[in-house]
């Protein structure tokens, strides 16, 4: 080995090695890609000793570098396994990190494109495609929302005289408006409450041992309309009426307020003292929530 | 050595790695910890919980930083938006020095997300002494390289780990992160003597150490740091820091994490060795005859 270029060579077919699926078992394919003997493929660059052979060797970090990023989108997307069960949920899994491997230093964005994958290829997810693919916008969001970016939140005096054709409100870069086909955040709380109960029925005291979490059953089709936020260093999401989604999803866009109100709300809500009562409380909790950033 | 440049002159004693599990005894009960080591890469988002807990832990702690995917191993240029990310962090936490792996892990922007292995040539310690400048000029801080444990070696190899280790600290004029359990994992793994490799490293480069736990399985031993530390590598500790002076020391225990308590015991033991290295280091005094 003489140059860098050598070196990319030499990391190139080891990563390649290192990355490609196991089989059934959880063990090396046995084949290259061009149908030659993995062992003599890995053999060309890593060395056996008197134990293990080249490719036992290159097994090892074969098998860390599948079990490291499964395990990882197991953790991160409870949701969406109690969706798929687990067998079909590792299965898709595993197709979306061949397709889709890695591309950040961080396994926080592993799952960044989880969502699209599921949409690009239904046949792993059917018949629960589209309550898979909310499902993962929806737990995409939270993790966005853990650790993504705010800003200091809007004071009045920021607000001023502006003139409602003028003003534009910017939403916080950690929410995330959802506009969802299943109610994803009522299936994910009972299968949390169906999943503690197990846990709480294997204690040793007054509860049956070995209690599996009783299965959640899959919720029908219903819109429904989230905001997946951080307070206080907390996660929360939120159901937000229709109009109200729409309104704050004109604000995001960059729409002035008027403008936005004009999108959102019924031509009725100008003259109406109930839409402007509503309209009011909806904005006084958004800005108690810290939704508003100061421009 | 203590207090050498590539631990900014520190006197760091025993550390542990702060780890969620423990978050909330450390902000209730404020235990007594020398420093805590953070793993960069937590830290590098951009709000909430994370970034709350770090600056709480630095109102009462020293901190220092330890990264696990600069790959400096590896022949890819670096992504500059990473390295700004991690100069965020680093001035957040004024670490005195950053450690990181000799080893790669990437290749054109796909991540194995491990640490991998380097042939020890050196074409490949050139290129890796001039990214560990490069860093070092960028984050404006003393980089330590840490020794990875390995479970593959490359035919194309022509030296021995340590004198790969020692040609590119001395090319790239940085310190050493000495990871005593990674050197006693990789000689089981390829037949050579752990001693050797403690022997035969620039001492005075030394300016923190690793100890940790491990897997035995029937033909290797996995780096898993979810167990204690064994006696060989205790023994193998004490060597070190005879020979490199009584050096910051860290614990690692990443997986299986027991209680706070647990681990801080685990790392305290380091304190017998340093008390040998010390009494030996100790001139004795000759008793002068009076009258």
């Amino acid at each position: 080995m003489r140059s860098t270029r050598d070196l990319k060579a030499l990391q190139s077919a080891m990563a390649a090695a290192v990355m490609r699926p196991l089989t059934p078992e959880s063990r090396m394919q046995r084949r290259w890609a061009d149908g030659r003997p993995a062992a003599a493929v890995v053999g060309e660059f890593i060395k056996p000793n008197d134990r293990l052979s080249a490719l036992e060797r290159i097994e090892i970090y074969n098998r860390m570098y599948w079990f490291r990023l499964l395990d990882c989108l197991y953790d991160d997307c409870p949701g969406l396994r109690a969706v798929l069960g687990v067998r079909k949920f590792m299965r898709m899994a595993e197709a979306y990190l061949v397709k889709y491997p890695s591309r950040s230093f961080t396994l926080r964005n592993l799952s960044r494109r989880l969502e699209p994958f599921i949409r690009e290829e239904p046949q792993l997810t059917s018949p629960y495609t589209a309550l898979a693919a909310d499902m993962a916008r929806f737990e995409w969001a939270q993790i966005e929302a853990f650790d993504g970016p705010s800003r200091p939140a809007l004071e009045p005096d920021d607000i001023g005289n502006v003139h409602p054709a003028q003003l534009r409100l910017r939403l916080q870069p950690h929410l995330t408006l959802l506009a969802l086909q299943y109610a994803v955040d009522d299936f994910v709380v009972a299968a949390k409450r169906g999943a503690l109960r197990a846990e709480a029925s294997n204690a040793p005291v007054g509860g049956s041992a070995g209690s599996r979490p009783k299965r959640v059953v899959r919720p029908q089709r219903t819109r429904i309309y989230l905001a997946v936020h951080r307070r206080d260093n907390r996660v929360f999401f939120k159901r937000l009426d229709p109009a109200a989604y729409r309104l704050l999803d004109a604000l995001q866009r960059g729409e002035t307020l008027a403008r936005a109100c004009a999108i959102a709300l019924p031509r009725a809500a100008a003259a109406s003292p109930a839409w402007q009562r509503r309209i009011r409380d909806w904005f006084k909790n958004w800005a108690e929530l810290g939704w508003f950033c100061r421009p | 050595m203590p207090a050498n440049p590539f631990n900014a002159f520190t006197d760091y004693g025993i550390g542990i790695g702060l780890r969620v599990p423990h978050y909330q005894h450390i902000l209730e009960k404020k235990p007594v910890v020398d420093w805590f080591e953070i793993i960069s890469e937590n830290f590098m988002v951009e709000g909430g919980r994370p970034l709350e807990v770090l600056d709480q832990i630095l109102e009462q702690y020293r901190v220092v930083q330890h990264g696990v995917s600069l790959y400096l191993g590896s022949a890819d240029p670096f992504d500059r938006s990473h390295l700004r990310k991690l100069k965020a962090v680093v001035k957040r936490t004024g670490t005195p020095w950053l450690s990181d792996h000799l080893c790669w892990g990437s290749v054109d922007g796909t991540y194995t997300h491990d640490l991998l292995p380097m042939p020890y040539t050196f074409a490949a310690a050139r290129r890796t002494a001039e990214k560990i400048r490069q860093v070092s000029d960028f984050l404006e801080v003393p980089i330590c390289v840490e020794n990875v444990s390995s479970y593959a070696e490359f035919h194309v190899s022509e030296m021995t780990e340590w004198e790969f280790l020692t040609e590119v600290v001395e090319r790239a004029d940085c310190g050493i992160l000495l990871d005593v359990n990674n050197i006693y994992v990789s000689s089981r793994n390829h037949g050579f003597d752990p001693y050797d490799y403690v022997d035969n490293i620039p001492h005075h480069r030394v300016a923190q150490m690793h100890i940790a736990g491990h897997t035995k399985f029937e033909k290797y031993i996995l780096d898993t740091h979810d167990h204690p530390v064994i006696d060989p590598v205790w023994k193998l500790y004490a060597r070190a820091i005879r020979l490199c002076g009584v050096t910051a020391t860290l614990l690692e225990w990443d997986d299986k994490i027991p209680s706070f308590g647990e681990v801080h015991a685990e790392a305290l033991k380091a304190n017998e060795f340093i008390d040998g290295a010390r009494a030996a280091q100790t001139p004795r005094r000759e008793s002068v005859a009076a009258g």
